[in-house]
């Protein structure tokens, strides 16, 4: 290889260390997406574990985190959610500030779509519901959500008219790769290890208690095992045994190509399949719903575009003579009442973050800030304690379909 | 998209079909002989493997028969396709 010409500049600073795996840790984290990153930070930040590696089987935060339409909101119908959510919006407002970095993050408000009756209804009691647990909702006539975005369609003589929309004005979107730049650079600060290409392949348990886990990099002990693998979390959770109510889904996003700023909010329908918002950059940043089959590859069925395509160009008549620049899909873990679960397992020392399905990113400082405090005291936070695996015996669900199912 | 062989009607666009997750999922003989653990392991835990994966399908735009498939769930590959009441291929 010929030495670098002379007069290009030096290599900007690398944001992080990339460590060499120690023999032990305090804790291991398993997956270096926005939820390990958070998690890594918090632990150091709020309890002082700095003994602390996140492990990561490709490069750091290249899975759902760098796929994620970026929708952040809180506006979830049930107390227990409200509660986890609003913390993490909450956070997410003094975010850059805290970790000394820019997020772009851009509070644009998200609507909501009502599109028949019963979406009506749902809406006004989620908005109901919103306020009493102190977050900022309205519900807003079909002329009013026309103002707040001028190029939604509101005539009625559509498929499925637009009868009105919950509003949260604090709810918006921010840049995920500086999210994820941001918590893994203020961990590494603070002495987190960051290792990359470092698959766990298996976790020892002895005596019913997790003491380290495989990995394409050889053994690591560990004090606590930590899991958060999103997509891949029954794989992992499986190798000590510890079943997940999960299962695991694709779910597909597309961009279209830069476009002058057009759209000033998020819309999001969970009757037709799709959300939309406009990057800083100028691209439509679009979802749609997961593919019906269960699958860990990491792109989705065309016909899903299809349907989010026809959908979108209804409520966005003005979008016809845009091009889709590129899709991509990620691998989502999905439960049966469309909430997380966080929390210890039966495996002792062995935690789960998992199950946040198609709507974890709005929750990245708020999770990690709850699970950190879960791993660091071996007792759950109050904020994710509603979350534990145990509810599905219980009978306790937190069901969120209408608040969750296909949207974000 | 999947190109799924109906058992009855042949190769298919995967839109066609509706999808009924794990296969061989028996209801318990006596529910109310069941623990709540045996109960939700039942309700709402179901197999998610990176792997071979037997499951149900509906040719709900064509013959709107159920039928059963092993398809390998890290490649999408589909390895067999056979009819409900039989028994899942060994070799899959
Ligand atoms: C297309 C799409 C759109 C979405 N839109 C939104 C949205 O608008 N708003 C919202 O709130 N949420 C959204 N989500 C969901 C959100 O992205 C996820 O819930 C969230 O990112 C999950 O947490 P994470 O960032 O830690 O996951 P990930 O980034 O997936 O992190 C998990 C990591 O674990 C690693 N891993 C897996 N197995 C192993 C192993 N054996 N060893 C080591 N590492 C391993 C993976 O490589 C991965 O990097 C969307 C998801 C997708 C796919
Ligand atoms: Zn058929």
């Amino acid at each position: 290889m010929n030495p670098l010409p002379p007069h290009l500049p030096d290599h900007p600073d690398r944001l992080w260390r990339s460590a060499e795996p120690k023999r032990s840790y305090d804790v291991v984290i398993v997956g270096g997406g926005g939820h390990g990153l958070a998690t890594a930070y918090y632990l150091a930040k709020n309890h002082g574990i700095t003994d602390v590696a996140v492990l990561e089987r490709g490069w750091l935060a290249g899975g759902n985190m760098a796929r994620n339409t970026t929708i952040i909101r809180s506006n979830y119908l049930w107390d227990e959610s409200a509660g986890i959510y609003e913390h993490a919006l909450k956070l997410w407002e003094g975010l850059e500030e805290d970790l000394g970095y820019p997020l772009l993050f851009s509070q644009r408000g998200v609507l909501n779509l009502a599109h028949s009756l019963q979406d009506v209804r749902e809406s006004v009691r989620r908005v109901n519901a919103n306020r009493l647990n102190g977050v900022d909702a309205e519900w807003l006539t079909p002329e009013q959500v026309k103002e707040v975005c001028p190029i939604v369609e509101i005539s009625p003589d559509v498929r499925y008219p637009v009868l009105g929309a919950t509003f949260q004005p604090r709810a918006g979107i921010a840049k995920h790769d500086y999210v994820a730049w941001g918590f893994a650079r203020a961990a590494a600060d603070l002495g987190v290890d960051m290792i990359e290409h470092c698959e766990v392949t298996g976790l020892d348990v002895r005596d019913g208690r997790v003491t380290g886990v495989r990995t394409t990099r050889g053994p690591i002990a560990a004090k606590k095992v930590a899991l958060a693998a999103a997509g891949h979390s029954s794989v992992v959770a499986g190798f000590a045994g510890v079943a997940l109510p999960l299962q695991s889904h694709p779910l597909q996003a597309l961009v279209s190509e830069l476009l002058e700023p057009v759209h000033p909010t998020v819309v999001m329908s969970n009757a037709v399949h799709v959300y939309v918002s406009q990057a800083h950059k100028g691209e439509l940043v679009m979802g749609a719903g997961i593919d019906a089959a269960n699958s860990y590859r990491q792109r989705g069925a065309f016909h899903i575009i299809e349907r989010q395509m026809a959908a979108a160009l209804e409520l966005f008549p003005v979008f016809a003579r845009a091009h889709v620049l590129r899709t991509w899909g990620g691998v989502v873990d999905v439960t049966p009442d469309a909430s997380p679960v966080v929390g210890l397992t039966p495996v002792e020392d062995l935690y789960v973050n998992c199950g946040w399905g198609t709507g974890g990113f709005k929750a990245t400082p708020g999770v990690g800030w709850c699970y950190a405090h879960t791993v660091a005291t071996g007792e759950p936070h109050p904020l994710n304690a509603p979350f534990s695996l145990d509810r599905f015996t219980t009978g306790r669900l937190v069901d969120e379909h209408g608040a969750a199912a296909v949207a974000h | 998209m999947l190109l799924i062989a109906c058992p009855w009607c042949g190769p298919r666009d995967e839109a066609e079909f509706h999808y009924g997750g794990q296969a061989h999922v028996a209801h318990p003989d006596d529910p109310a002989a069941l623990s709540d653990e045996e109960w939700a392991r039942y309700l709402f835990f179901r197999d998610n493997p990176k792997g071979l994966f037997a499951e149900r399908w509906s040719h709900a735009a064509g013959c709107r028969r159920w039928f059963n498939a092993v398809r390998d769930t890290a490649t999408n590959e589909i390895h067999a396709v056979y009819r409900v009441g039989e028994p899942r291929p060994v070799n899959s």
